[in-house]
Order: structure tokens, then C-alpha cells, then sequence
């Protein structure tokens, strides 16, 4: 017996659940063909963003304006001025036409934007590329003191309607989890045009070089410890939003994707994972998902879905508070 | 670079406004197959176009894209190009000036090889007493003898027309031609011309002779012998056998001339005539002069006086029928105008062959007189024409004269006055002040484009550039007009109907409405409104403007500009100013063309770049204002540039006289008695500059400042300074003025201070990049952190000139070989115009610290001879005994052997006082026996040294004779010379290796310092064999494919060189070692010094701390060759840089020349990046072998063989 691994993804039947997110993994074609060919069952790309995008023009522009006419000898600045910079989304663009051209499943792009033209413009950029669906990384740190909690979600809401209005292909908001009301909020992004969510962002955090005494990005791959946080919402959103749900960061494997699965995730995505182990890590996934559906007697994925959402379970505040006080005393210190 | 021409299949007139350059070029490379190019200015952008056009695929008439290559030098060029025409391939170049003189072997032999080419030139001076990039023909008038027929043009039309003449006829005549304009005056001049088409280009030039010039090619399917050498059997007549060609040509031009007449109604001759038909007295000239004197023409004529002017065309072969032909018979006085110089001859050459023309006329000559006029790009106006017309008038008037300059010498110079001269009131001039940096001159030069290509006026655009490359100054000149713009001059005093000031702080330096005309419009930048500005101005442009009746205008350009997110550049917020004020366009129209122009200008760098741009043109008009002048104005007296004048006073009489006037913008008015007769001028006055252009200087703070003096090592302007005294040298300090005590054993009890010169900084931020003491609560903070320089400007200058008092420590009592030690010392090099954060000053401030009281310097033509000794001052200075580096310039070529040169002299002379001394030993006794045996291997016995000297100088005094007086002739030569070879990579790697190459071999006590910016710098980021691979440089646009030269190892392959390759932001330590190191190798040192440049693209504030990525990545390891680890038994090389930490990509990508790339061909960029990579780790490879290898061979085996 073979198990029906289908899942429905905003709208897109996906032969399985299992997806590479937004990362450099999915940066250019010959990394997407290896993962098409490692079996995923879509793509989404790296994240357009709009800072990027202007940044690097006005990167060019000052770099060749600026020196200009400062010197007789050399008036005409000192770098030559090519014909072509691959401006703006060009080169994002280009990939997104080299995927759908040469991939078979369905291609994802993502968009973090900074301005709210920004936003709809490069929706709507994307959208015209022929995208299958559009992911929204939302980056938002409300660090103005004076910004409070409504006013942060509803730039949130605004954002998600305003793309809405632009464009029609199959939408998801890729959110974190820092909101007083996490499942009131999942509610109103649908409601405001999602057509799922992505949970959760993990976000570039900064870090303190000890030698340097320099504040540095740093971006560490995720491991299956950080599993839970997701694992907890998709079963708590699961049944209760009006949308499809995608669990990301902490799935590494089989044994993780099949735990999402059964809080309720239509798809799990993998990057970190990927990352260390390469494209086969998505194909050994999947047969590990299959396998253990199979074993457990499970027909299909769908059957499986949701079966231990916090709807479903006997004890639903097993993924509230209650369990996190348990865990926290029946944990013992080492030393 | 996109081609502003459109290829039209009609042969309708198609408008295009572009330089002499860009006229030239288009039909250069519309026109051959092979293009060999060198950089040199004014000419560059000649090749920087068609290398920009071929990268593009841009195609000649017959579909193929030429083939650019830049070559290592002018000589290699005409090379390149002379064996290219052998095969027969139609082929061209472009120079200028010395670059020319380099051509000339070659063109000789191209020449008597009866080749078709045309050189186009864009005519410059000739370094003499000095070098000067400005025009005038003393470059071309030093080829006339080489058999090239010379084809002038005297406009940016011109420049196109006779360049496509001189193509024509060179097919034609088989005569090689030298087409050449006026550098910078019209190579640089923007212009509205009637542009042609390939349908003109096509009907001038003739297959059937393309094809003759293939059949004479070499080819072994036909092969010939060209080349040989003769005896006196045949060699001459031989040579006369080429006669029939020469008197063909004239001919065979004046046909090109009127074939093109017939296809574009634009007709030419050998020579034109303008003026009275019966002119009894004409002006001869050729070049852009003849624009003023046919105004002066004009303006005589239409008073009623019988004058004219003959504008020469052809001026080789000089067909003398034709030009006696075109003088009216009329005609009883010429003067002949050369804009050169040749010094002993009877005249210049125009003159004499005018002279000569007119005595082998059938009829008597009139009486001729010459003059020079013009040197170096100095103004000729109509007034100066007018005065020469008015001398032939004179009863006896001078020979031989010169124009518009005043010799009180040999009083040559006719008097001149401008009264009177105004020009047309139908006309437009305005006037921009700006700086270098804020995008006044690019936006001018839109404006002209804009105004010539969409409204029926003629437009020209000159803009004047100050000589210093940070915080320069610019001044644009435009004009527009109804009738075509002759006028090929700056707009002079009060004749201005617009002036723009772009920058408010220039008023304080710059009477800038001088320039203005009564009722004039004067706009402002101005951080002050309409409400407050007035009482801001200072009061020599309060009075300018109730004076004139300006109609005064104020917009805060910077702040429109920096809300819209573009930074400092206010172009285009002015410009739409300008249009909105001047009224040349319909303002709407005017509006929707700038917005045209920015989409044009900007679109291919993104939607963004337009944007901001488009709503900074949106937000101008509500912020530009009009100024209400107060009815009682209360206006005060004083004049720009007191500051300056305080402090000259306390300068040396030279620099009051001379120095003062230049840097007050008045050189014009010096006359020739103010100036030295042989280029020599005094060193140390930059410290008179005073040019105060940083809005920030750094600010020091003791309390967490641990006396490492990285930041006065790196300053690349020396406004910086580190000082190490006694407490009791703080007596009668100033109240402001801070120390502390020193730390570190050798310092107990000694206080320090770290001073800035605050009008001497630039503002670039290197020390605060560099400084490593950060305060433990606020990491932001450091001990030298950069604030607003207003606040700090009068107490730091007082603590300055304090700073300049405390006495410094001798030299030998110091750690020379230190980075701490070696900024005790008082640099002697400072305050340099260099670029803001240059790489290369702060290497020649440490060499002038180290060993300045004792050093010669051979400095390659390039960005060191231009912040060197560009005049009006030299940060070369000396020390409180008057002693100090004593510098010069030969060439660019030559450099090395120049410097060789210096070696050999002083050996030479030291010979010769030793020679002395030995002879005069009863009479000097033991002094003598001292000198003759001193070891001046360290600072104390050459300072010992020194002392004997002067004791042996007093005591020759008293003694009599002719060997005593030829000692006192040689007797510094007994002093130690520290000799250094400085120059850039384009002089080392390229245009000098030749005598580089020599120089190492030679063994003789020399160093050489490479300054490595990796690209041509000074002529604006051409490539060299420095550029590294994957680059992109000018010359080089689609990336540089090959790899950078090793120069390193080739220098290292002789053995007893010392070579050092030093990253002074990635190891100060080993650099300030390295310099120690070489200067004390009693032989060849070459020291490779790593040098960002602003042509990389980099932030230059970071530029010392990014030098470490450059290291860490192994694009620049550093590494020593001493040969004497070798004598000691070790290996030569050491390695003073750990293998590569990081990917070169990470380095390369913080660089706007790799970066560049990326986003334009991001393929080819991958695969030279991946290239370039192959290059570093195949280096490091080699160089972790040869760290472990003995070059010497033990005697033993030596011995055995």
C-alpha cells in the first residue's frame, strides 16, 4: 500500500507536504532543479526585499555620481558607466522566469517590503512574473516606544488587504509569533486576505562580537529544539483559521515533519536542513514521512492532519500554559 | 556610456550636443577596425568612449566592432597601430601632449611608409618648466616635421567634420593625418552641433581606396620587404621619391572638404577667410582662438574697420598658393598668432611659414608680425584679438609680441583692455559656482544637452576645475544664444545674466557675483529662507546685489535633495531652478525635460534612483524663493578671503607675492617678473592654504586614548599630529589645550599630546576608523571621535599653531623603525590637496617622517606630481632647520631612470668630495679623517655626520685654493641622500617597467616606492597591468580578464633587491618596518604600498580597516624579501600576512569595481571572480613554497662545480 501523501496548499494540490522555504538554498536555478529533482513539492523563493533592492540602486547611482566633475582629469567620475545594472527586481525577476520555465511545481515567491507603495508594487511585479503564489515575509520590529500593540497589527492588516486589492494570486503571510493574541491575529490576517500562514519567521537577530565590540548579524541555522513553538500553533490553528497553515524552523527530518503533520500543518517547510545536509535531506524526508504514515497504518496525509490538533486531542491545554508549568518542574538540573 | 548619436538613414540634419571629444571619437570608431589607446588627458575620453562603445557592440560602417586595446604606453600605441596598418586594417589612436612626443618614432616611420591613419589629438601643452594638462599646440607643432598632414579644427562642429575630412583624405592621399583641437577648450567644451550619419560617412569614404589600402598590406600571399635599411647609395633619393604624395594632398583635402560641403552644406577650406573684403589688416591663427577673434573681427568690421582674420585648416602640408590666394590683396599688415612656444627659434612656426608663404608670393609681402598667445589654456578673448589688430596698426609695431599676459621683463606683452567688449545682449550667459563633489557640473552639462537638443537655441557648456582633487571647486560657463556660440572663453566680469552659487560657505571665499551683470538673477543653496538670508550674506554680497539690482533667489537645495533620499547631490533641485528662473523654456516644458532627462540619465540604475530624483524636481519650485532686498540695507566693508590674507601675512615674501595671489584666484594678474625662470618654487607652503574644508574634524579625548598614534600614522592629510615633550614645553599653552601624561617605560614623565590642524583636515574620518581605544561605558565613542568644526574652530586653531611650537625630539632619539616612534616625528609632507581619505599620502607622510631631512624624490607623473606640485602650493616642506625632501618631476616614462640619475650624480659627487677631503687632509687633520670614515647607518652618525659637514664648511672658509672651493661645491654629498623613486602603478607596472625593470637590476642605493592603486588614477581610473581581474576600470568596462602582475616576484627574481609588498591598514607594524628596512638596504629596495583609491568604489573613511580584508583574503599578502635574511643564511622571503582567513568574494564585494560587475553581467562576473580566486590561492601556493626556499647555494656545492 502506498499512502496518498496530497496535500492542498493555498489553493495548490502539492504532491506532499514538504517544501524548501525562503532561503539561499532556493537562490538561483541549479540549486532549484536539485531539489525538484530531490522531490520537492514546490519552492519558494528568497525573499525580494524592497530596502535591498532601492539600497543597491542608490548604491550604483551614488558610486558612479559621486567623485563626478570633482577633478579636471578625470570629470567623468572614476568607475565606467555600463550600459545595464540589472536595476531593481531585474535579477529576482530573472529568476523567477528561469524557475517557472524550468521547474514542474508550483513556484512561491516572497516579498519583504519596507514602504507601503513598496509593497504593492512589488506584489504586483511578482504576481505578473506568473508566480503560482506569493509569500509575504513580514519583518516588523515595533521598536518606536510610542507605537503600540493595535497600531503594529494593524500595519500588519493593512499591508495584507492592500496586497490583497493588488494582486490575485494565492497569498500567505509569514508572521512571527510576537503577538499578545497570536490566534486572534491569525484570524484577522486571513480575514484581511491571507489565503494561510506561514509560521513562524525566525528573524535575522543581531549578535556582540567580543573581539570587536561590534554588533553583528548573525543568522544560526535552526535545530529540532526550536520545533515546539511552531508545533504548539499549528495545533492551536489548526480547524480554527480559514486557511492553509505552513509550519517552518525546526524541521529536520521525517520524525519532525510527521509531528507538524499531525498538529495540523498542510505543509512543513525546510531550509536549515537543507542547508547542512543538501537537497537529498527533502527526498529522505519525504520517504521518511511516507514510511512512517505507512507503518502507523495511515492511507493518506490528510488522513493524518490535524488528527493531534489541540481540536482533536483529548487534553487541549496540553499545548497551553498547563504544560508548560509540567515540563518546567519535572525538569531536573545536571548539576 | 550609451552613444548619444543615432545612426540616420537620411540625410536630414540630426542635432547633437557633445564635447570635442565625443565628436571626434564617433567618427574615429565609426571608422576602424583597430583602435590602440593610452590614458593621458586631455585625450582620454577619446578611448574611453570607444572601448565604452565596443564593450557595448557598438559597430564601425561596416558592422564589425572595432577592436579597442589599451596599450603600456603612447609608444606602444603608435606601435600597435603601425603594425596594425601593415596588415591593413584601418586603425586610429588618440593622445595627446608628451603622449604624442612618444608617438613620434613611429610616425615618422608610418609616414614615410606612405600609410593611411589619422591620429586624432587633443592638442596640449608640453611639460617644460612645469607640466600643465591645459591646451595649446606645443604638442602638435613638435610633430609637424614627422610627414603627417595636420588638419586643425577650432570647434566641437569641427571636431567632428575635419575628423571625418582627415579620414577621407588620408584613404586618399596615402598621407598619414594628425587631426587635433584645442584640449579642453574644445575636447572638453559641450556644444550643440548638426551631427551626421552614416549615409555621410559612407558617401565620403571610398571602398575602392579601402581596398587599395588592404592590397598594399603585408601579406605572404603578396609578400613584400618594407622596413629595410639604406645606404647613401639610395636613402635620399629615396626619400624624394615620396615628393608627388605631399603636393597632392591639398588638393586631394579641398576635394574631401567639398564633397563633404555638398552632403551636409557645411564647407570648408584649406584656409577661410573672415572679414572686410578689402582688409589691410588680417590675423592668422588655427584652433579654438579663432572663435574670439572672429567675434573681434566682426565687431571691428561692423565699426568700419578694414580688418580680417585667415583661420588655417590644413596647416600640413602647408600649401603656401592657397593661403596667399585667400588674402585679400588689400592686405598691408598680418599677424601671425602661434599658441606655442618655441624658445631661440626667429619665430613660431606658424609665423615663419606665413613669412615664408607670403615672401615666395609673386608680389611684395605685407609686413608680418607673431605672436604667442594662449599657453596653457590662458584666456584669449576678443579683446586680446582686438589689441593685436590694433598693434598691426601702429606705426612700428612689435615683431614679435605676446597676448594676455603682462611681461614686465622683456616687455613683449601688448596691453589690452576688456572695456567695451561686452557681449550680445540676445545672449544667455550663466554662471555656477559649486563643488566638485555636489553634482553642479553634470547637471550643467543636462541642462545644455537639454536646451540644445530640444529648443532651436545654440548651447555651450566650459567648466573650470580647481587643481586640488578634495573639496575642489568648480565654476560652469554656459551660454545660449540664437546664432551659433563662437565665443571660446570664459564669461568674464559683469557679463553674467544668471549666477548661481550651489554651496552658501563659498560666499565667504569667492566674490562670486564679480561675474554678475546689472539686473541679473542671482539663485542661492541656502539653509536660510527668503525671511533670513539676507542678514546671513556676508557683506561684499549684500553689496553686490544692491549694487547690480540682482533679482535674488534662495532655495535649501541640500535640504530638498537629503529628504528625498539623495544625499548630498543637489543637482537636479537647481537645475530645475535654473529653468524655472533663466525662463529659456516654457516652465512646464522645461519640467517635463528634466524629468525626461533623469528617466534618460538614471534609469537604467533602477526605479528608485529616478524616483527620488523626480521628487526632488517636485519639491524645488515651493521652496525656491525670492529674496526682498531691506530698504535700508546696512552694508558693511570688508572682502572675501580675509582669513586668508591674516594669515599670509605671517608667510615668507615669496608666498605673500606669488603663492598668495594664486591661492586668492588671481594669478591671472601676476606678471612674468613675479615668476622663477626655471619652475623651481619653495616647499612648504601648503601650510598657507588654510582651505578649511571639513564640516567635522576629530575631536581627542586623553582620558581613554592609549598612545598608539595609529591615527596621525594613517591621516592622509597630516592634520593629524602626535607629539611626545617635556611638561615644562606646556608653559604659555593656551587655556583649551590638552595633554596627558605618556604611558610606557621610555616616556615616564613625559606628556603627549594628539593634536589636530582644523583648517588643514578634510574631514575623511580615517583616524576615528582606525583608532582602537573605545570608552568601556559607550562603545560609540573613541579617543578620537569626528564633531561639527564650527564649535571647535577657534580653540584648535590657537592649539594648533601652540602644537607647531613644543620642539620635537631628535631624530636618533627615536624609534624610527616604530609606528609610535616614527609620528614624533614632524611630517614633512602635509596638508596635500589629495583626495578626502587618500591611500597613497599617508605612505609618503611616513617616508617624510622617517627620512624627510635627507631625501630626494623622483615623482612619476600622476595623482603623487599633481597633490605634489600642483601649484599653487606643495605639501613638501621642511623641518625648523630649513631642511626638508627636495622633489621633482621629470615624466611619466621615465621616472625611474630619473630617479637612477640622482643616485648616480650624488655617488658621483660624493666621489669627488672624498677625492677632496683625502687631498686636503693636512689642512682639515682629524675632521677630515672622520668624515672620510663615518658610518651613517644610523640616524645619530648621519646627524654626526651632518655636524662635521658644517665644521668642514667653516674651515674651507679659511682656506685658499681651488680644491677647497671645489669641496665647498660637493661637500653635501658626504651627507647620506636617501634617494626614493615615487610613482603609481600605471608608471610602475606599465609606461615606466621598461626603465623600472633597468633600475632593479642596477644595484645602486636606491628606493622605489609604488604607490598601487591598482588604475590609472589621475586621468580618472583607466586600467593598468595592476588592475585586478574581475575589475572593472575604464578601458576595461566589460571586467578585466586577466590577472593582476606579480610585480613583487619579478623584482624578488633578481635576488638583491629588497622588496616589501605593505598594506599599511592591514599591518601598520610591518609597513613602518618595511620603509626602515629599505631605505637601509644598501641597495635596490622597491616597497609595493597598497593604495584604495576613490576609483574603487569603496567608503573611503574605512579604507585603512578594509585593507585588512584585503590581507585576510590573500588579494594583497604581505610578505619581505630582504636578501639579507639570505646573507644570514635564512630564506630571502618571509610571509608577514597568516594565510587566507576569508574568500576574496567577501573582500571584493564591499567594492564598487567588483560590485559593478556583478549587477551588470553578473555571469561573466562569476566566472572572473572564480578566476580571480584561482589567482590568490595559486600566489599564496607559490609564495608558502618560496618562504621555504634558499636562493643561495652553500659554498660548498659551489666549490664542487
Amino acid at each position: 500500500m502506498t499512502v496518498d501523501l496530497r496535500t492542498n496548499y493555498l489553493g495548490m494540490t502539492l504532491a506532499h507536504p514538504i517544501v524548501p522555504s525562503a532561503s539561499p538554498i532556493t537562490a538561483d536555478i541549479d540549486h532549484l532543479l536539485r531539489l525538484e529533482e530531490a522531490g520537492a513539492s514546490a519552492v519558494v523563493l528568497p525573499s525580494l526585499f524592497e530596502e535591498q533592492v532601492e539600497h543597491e540602486a542608490m548604491a550604483v547611482h551614488m558610486g558612479l555620481e559621486w567623485a563626478k566633475d570633482s577633478f579636471a582629469e578625470a570629470a567623468d567620475g572614476y568607475l565606467p558607466d555600463l550600459d545595464d545594472y540589472n536595476a531593481g527586481p531585474a535579477r529576482y525577476l530573472e529568476l523567477i522566469r528561469a524557475a517557472k520555465n524550468e521547474l514542474k511545481v508550483p513556484v512561491i515567491a516572497s516579498l519583504n517590503g519596507t514602504t507601503t507603495g513598496g509593497w504593492a508594487l512589488y506584489a504586483k511585479i511578482l504576481a505578473d512574473e506568473g508566480i503560482d503564489a506569493l509569500e509575504l515575509n513580514i519583518y516588523l520590529i515595533a521598536a518606536d516606544p510610542t507605537l503600540t500593540g493595535d497600531q503594529v497589527e494593524h500595519q500588519y492588516l493593512s499591508l495584507v488587504e492592500l496586497v490583497r486589492r493588488t494582486v490575485e494570486v494565492p497569498l500567505a503571510v509569514k508572521v512571527g509569533p510576537f503577538f499578545s493574541s497570536m490566534a486572534n491575529m491569525a484570524t484577522r490576517l486571513i480575514s484581511a486576505g491571507a489565503d494561510g500562514l506561514v509560521i513562524f519567521n525566525r528573524f535575522y537577530q543581531p549578535d556582540i562580537d567580543l573581539n570587536q565590540l561590534e554588533v553583528v548579524p548573525n543568522l544560526i541555522l535552526s535545530t529540532p529544539a526550536e520545533l515546539r513553538l511552531v508545533l504548539r500553533w499549528i495545533a492551536i490553528l489548526h480547524g480554527r483559521i480559514v486557511g492553509s497553515l505552513a509550519a517552518t524552523t525546526g524541521v529536520a527530518g521525517a520524525e519532525e515533519a510527521a509531528k507538524l503533520v499531525l498538529a495540523g500543518a498542510d505543509v512543513t517547510m525546510m531550509a536549515s536542513s537543507l542547508l547542512r545536509h543538501g537537497p537529498e535531506r527533502l527526498r529522505e524526508t519525504v520517504e521518511g514521512l511516507a514510511t512512517w504514515l505507512e507503518d502507523k497504518g495511515y492511507q493518506s496525509l490528510e488522513q493524518a492532519k490535524g488528527s493531534v490538533s489541540q481540536a482533536a486531542v483529548a487534553d487541549p491545554s496540553a499545548f497551553e500554559r498547563a504544560n508548560y508549568m509540567r515540563t518546567l518542574m519535572s525538569y531536573s538540573p545536571q548539576w | 556610456m550609451t552613444p548619444r548619436f543615432h545612426r540616420l538613414n537620411t540625410m536630414t540634419t540630426l542635432f547633437a550636443t557633445v564635447d570635442g571629444n565625443e565628436a571626434a571619437a564617433r567618427i574615429a570608431h565609426a571608422l576602424s577596425e583597430v583602435i590602440a589607446i593610452y590614458p593621458i588627458t586631455p585625450a582620454s575620453p577619446m578611448g574611453e568612449h570607444s572601448d565604452a562603445w565596443s564593450h557595448l557592440g557598438r559597430t564601425n560602417l561596416w558592422g564589425v566592432v572595432p577592436d579597442v586595446v589599451e596599450m603600456q604606453s603612447e609608444a606602444g600605441a603608435a606601435g600597435a597601430v603601425h603594425g596594425s596598418l601593415q596588415v591593413g586594417a584601418l586603425t586610429t589612436t588618440f593622445t595627446s601632449s608628451q603622449g604624442l612626443l612618444l608617438m613620434l618614432p613611429n610616425m615618422y616611420k608610418i609616414a614615410g611608409e606612405l600609410t593611411s591613419t589619422v591620429f586624432h589629438i587633443a592638442a596640449r601643452t608640453l611639460a617644460t618648466h612645469a607640466l600643465s594638462i591645459f591646451g595649446d599646440h606645443s604638442d602638435v607643432m613638435g610633430a609637424r616635421q614627422t610627414g603627417f598632414a595636420m588638419l586643425a579644427s577650432a570647434s566641437v562642429q569641427e571636431a567632428q567634420d575635419l575628423a571625418l575630412v582627415a579620414h577621407a583624405a588620408t584613404l586618399r592621399s596615402r598621407i598619414p593625418f594628425l587631426h587635433f583641437f584645442d584640449g579642453f577648450r574644445t575636447s572638453h567644451e559641450v556644444a550643440k552641433i548638426a551631427a551626421i550619419g552614416d549615409d555621410v560617412l559612407k558617401a565620403m569614404i571610398d571602398e575602392d581606396l579601402i581596398a587599395q589600402h588592404r592590397l598594399r598590406a603585408l601579406s605572404p600571399h603578396r609578400p613584400v620587404l618594407r622596413g629595410s635599411a639604406q645606404d647613401p647609395d639610395v636613402f635620399f633619393q629615396a626619400r624624394e621619391a615620396i615628393n608627388p604624395y605631399y603636393s597632392a594632398v591639398p588638393s586631394i583635402v579641398q576635394a574631401e572638404m567639398d564633397q563633404y560641403a555638398q552632403l551636409t552644406g557645411r564647407g570648408y577650406h584649406l584656409f577661410d577667410y573672415v572679414g572686410h573684403p578689402e582688409a589691410e589688416r588680417v590675423v592668422v591663427l588655427m584652433g579654438s582662438g579663432v572663435g574670439a577673434t572672429s567675434e573681434a573681427v566682426e565687431r571691428l568690421v561692423a565699426k568700419g574697420e578694414r580688418v580680417g582674420m585667415v583661420i588655417v585648416r590644413l596647416y600640413r602640408p602647408f600649401d603656401s598658393d592657397a593661403f596667399r590666394a585667400i588674402l585679400p590683396a588689400t592686405t598691408r599688415a598680418v599677424a601671425v598668432l602661434d599658441r606655442t612656444k618655441e624658445p631661440g627659434a626667429v619665430g613660431e612656426p606658424l609665423y615663419l611659414d606665413v613669412v615664408a608663404a607670403l615672401f615666395e608670393g609673386d608680389r611684395p609681402s605685407p609686413h608680418v608680425i607673431g605672436g604667442r598667445y594662449g599657453l596653457s589654456s590662458k584666456e584669449f578673448t576678443p579683446a586680446m584679438a582686438s589689441a593685436v589688430l590694433a598693434e598691426l596698426d601702429r606705426e612700428s609695431p612689435k615683431r614679435h609680441f605676446t597676448v594676455g599676459i603682462n611681461d614686465d621683463v622683456t616687455h613683449a606683452s601688448l596691453d589690452y583692455s576688456s572695456d567695451g567688449w561686452d557681449e550680445p545682449e540676445e545672449m544667455i550667459r550663466a554662471v555656477f559656482f559649486g563643488l566638485g563633489s555636489d553634482g553642479t557640473v553634470g547637471a550643467n552639462r543636462a541642462s545644455v544637452k537639454i536646451i540644445g537638443d530640444r529648443t532651436d537655441l545654440h548651447a555651450q557648456g566650459y567648466f573650470v576645475y580647481d587643481s586640488k582633487k578634495s573639496g575642489s571647486r568648480t565654476i560652469s560657463h554656459l551660454r545660449f544664444g540664437p546664432q551659433p556660440i563662437t565665443s571660446t572663453y570664459l564669461i568674464g566680469p559683469g557679463q553674467a545674466t544668471f549666477v548661481a552659487c550651489h554651496q552658501f560657505h563659498l560666499l565667504n571665499d569667492v566674490d562670486v557675483l564679480e561675474l554678475a551683470s546689472p539686473g541679473a538673477t542671482f539663485l542661492l543653496n541656502s539653509p536660510y529662507d527668503s525671511t533670513e538670508a539676507w542678514e546671513h550674506l556676508p557683506n561684499w554680497i549684500q553689496r553686490g546685489i544692491v549694487d547690480k539690482a540682482l533679482d535674488f533667489w534662495v532655495v535649501d537645495a541640500t535640504r530638498i535633495a537629503a529628504e528625498a533620499g539623495l544625499g548630498g547631490r543637489i543637482n537636479t533641485v537647481l537645475q530645475t531652478c535654473f529653468f524655472a528662473l533663466s525662463k529659456i523654456m516654457p516652465r512646464d516644458e522645461a519640467l517635463a525635460a528634466i524629468t525626461e532627462e533623469v528617466q534618460r540619465a538614471y534609469g537604467k540604475r533602477g526605479d528608485v534612483v529616478v524616483r527620488r530624483n523626480l521628487e526632488a524636481i517636485n519639491s524645488t519650485l515651493d521652496g525656491l524663493q525670492q529674496v526682498a532686498i531691506p530698504a535700508a540695507a546696512v552694508i558693511g566693508v570688508t572682502s572675501p578671503g580675509e582669513f586668508l590674507e591674516s594669515r599670509l601675512a605671517l608667510a615668507p615674501d615669496f608666498v605673500q607675492r606669488v603663492t598668495g595671489m594664486m591661492l586668492a584666484g588671481k594669478g591671472n594678474l601676476l606678471p612674468v617678473s613675479a615668476m622663477p625662470v626655471d619652475g623651481t618654487f619653495p616647499t612648504g607652503t601648503a601650510q598657507w592654504e588654510k582651505r578649511s574644508i571639513g564640516t567635522e574634524i576629530p575631536f581627542w579625548d586623553p582620558s581613554i586614548c592609549i598612545d598608539c598614534a595609529r591615527c596621525a600614522l594613517v591621516c592622509p592629510h597630516a592634520a593629524i599630529r602626535f607629539k611626545v615633550f617635556d611638561p615644562e614645553a606646556l608653559q604659555g599653552a593656551p587655556d583649551g589645550f590638552v595633554s596627558k601624561e605618556a604611558s610606557g617605560t621610555e616616556f615616564v614623565g613625559k606628556f603627549l599630546t594628539v593634536q589636530v590642524a582644523p583648517d588643514d583636515c578634510t574631514g575623511c574620518g580615517v583616524c576615528v576608523d582606525v583608532c582602537p581605544a573605545r570608552s568601556k561605558e559607550e562603545i560609540r565613542h573613541k579617543a578620537i571621535d569626528m564633531v561639527a568644526k564650527d564649535d571647535q574652530l577657534e580653540r584648535e586653531r590657537a592649539n594648533f599653531d601652540f602644537f607647531l611650537t613644543i620642539p620635537d625630539p631628535p631624530r636618533h632619539e627615536v624609534r624610527l623603525d616604530t609606528v609610535k616612534g616614527s609620528q614624533m616625528i614632524e611630517p614633512l609632507f602635509e596638508f596635500s590637496g589629495a583626495c578626502a581619505g587618500c591611500g597613497e599620502t599617508p605612505y609618503l607622510k611616513l617616508l617624510s617622517q622617517q627620512f624627510g631631512d635627507r631625501v630626494i624624490v623622483a615623482n612619476a607623473t600622476g595623482c603623487s606630481s599633481i597633490y605634489g606640485g600642483n601649484l599653487p602650493t606643495t605639501p613638501w616642506t621642511v623641518d625648523e632647520t630649513g631642511r626638508g625632501p627636495a622633489w621633482a618631476n621629470s615624466l611619466f616614462e621615465d621616472n625611474a631612470e630619473f630617479g637612477l640619475g640622482m643616485r648616480l650624480g650624488l655617488e658621483a659627487m660624493e666621489a669627488d668630495a672624498r677625492l677632496l677631503v683625502t687631498a686636503l687632509l693636512p689642512e682639515l687633520g682629524q675632521l677630515g679623517v672622520e668624515i672620510l670614515e663615518a658610518d651613517q647607518t644610523e640616524e645619530l652618525g648621519i646627524a654626526d655626520q651632518r655636524q662635521r659637514v658644517e665644521s668642514l664648511r667653516k674651515q674651507l672658509a679659511g682656506i685658499e685654493g681651488l680644491l677647497a672651493r671645489r669641496l665647498e661645491g660637493v661637500a653635501d654629498a658626504l651627507v647620506r641622500t636617501s634617494v626614493w623613486i615615487v610613482g603609481g602603478d600605471g608608471w610602475a607596472y606599465d609606461i615606466g617597467f621598461g626603465g623600472l625593470d633597468h633600475v632593479l637590476a642596477s644595484g645602486r642605493d636606491i628606493n622605489i616606492l609604488v604607490l598601487d592603486t591598482e588604475v590609472y588614477s589621475n586621468t580618472g581610473g583607466q586600467a593598468s597591468k595592476a588592475t585586478p581581474r574581475a575589475a572593472v576600470a575604464k578601458f576595461a568596462s566589460g571586467g578585466k580578464s586577466t590577472a593582476k602582475k606579480d610585480l613583487g616576484q619579478i623584482a624578488m627574481a633578481y635576488g638583491n633587491v629588497y622588496v616589501a609588498q605593505v598594506a599599511m591598514g592591514a599591518n601598520m607594524t610591518q609597513t613602518v618596518k618595511a620603509f626602515a628596512e629599505a631605505e637601509a638596504h644598501r641597495g635596490v629596495s622597491l616597497i609595493l604600498a597598497y593604495s584604495p583609491c576613490i576609483a574603487h568604489g569603496i567608503e573611503m573613511s574605512t579604507q585603512m580597516s578594509h585593507q585588512k580584508e584585503a590581507a585576510a583574503s590573500g588579494y594583497w599578502p604581505l610578505f619581505r624579501y630582504d636578501p639579507a635574511f639570505e646573507a644570514q643564511g635564512q630564506p630571502g622571503l618571509r610571509l608577514d600576512s597568516r594565510k587566507p582567513t576569508i574568500r576574496f568574494k567577501d573582500f571584493a564585494e564591499k567594492e564598487g569595481r567588483f560590485a559593478m560587475l556583478a549587477r551588470a553581467n553578473p555571469e561573466r562576473s562569476s566566472e572572473l571572480m572564480t578566476s580571480a580566486q584561482k589567482d590568490i590561492d595559486d600566489r599564496w601556493n607559490l609564495y608558502e613554497q618560496l618562504v621555504e626556499v634558499h636562493r643561495t647555494a652553500e659554498y660548498t656545492e659551489l666549490e664542487d662545480r
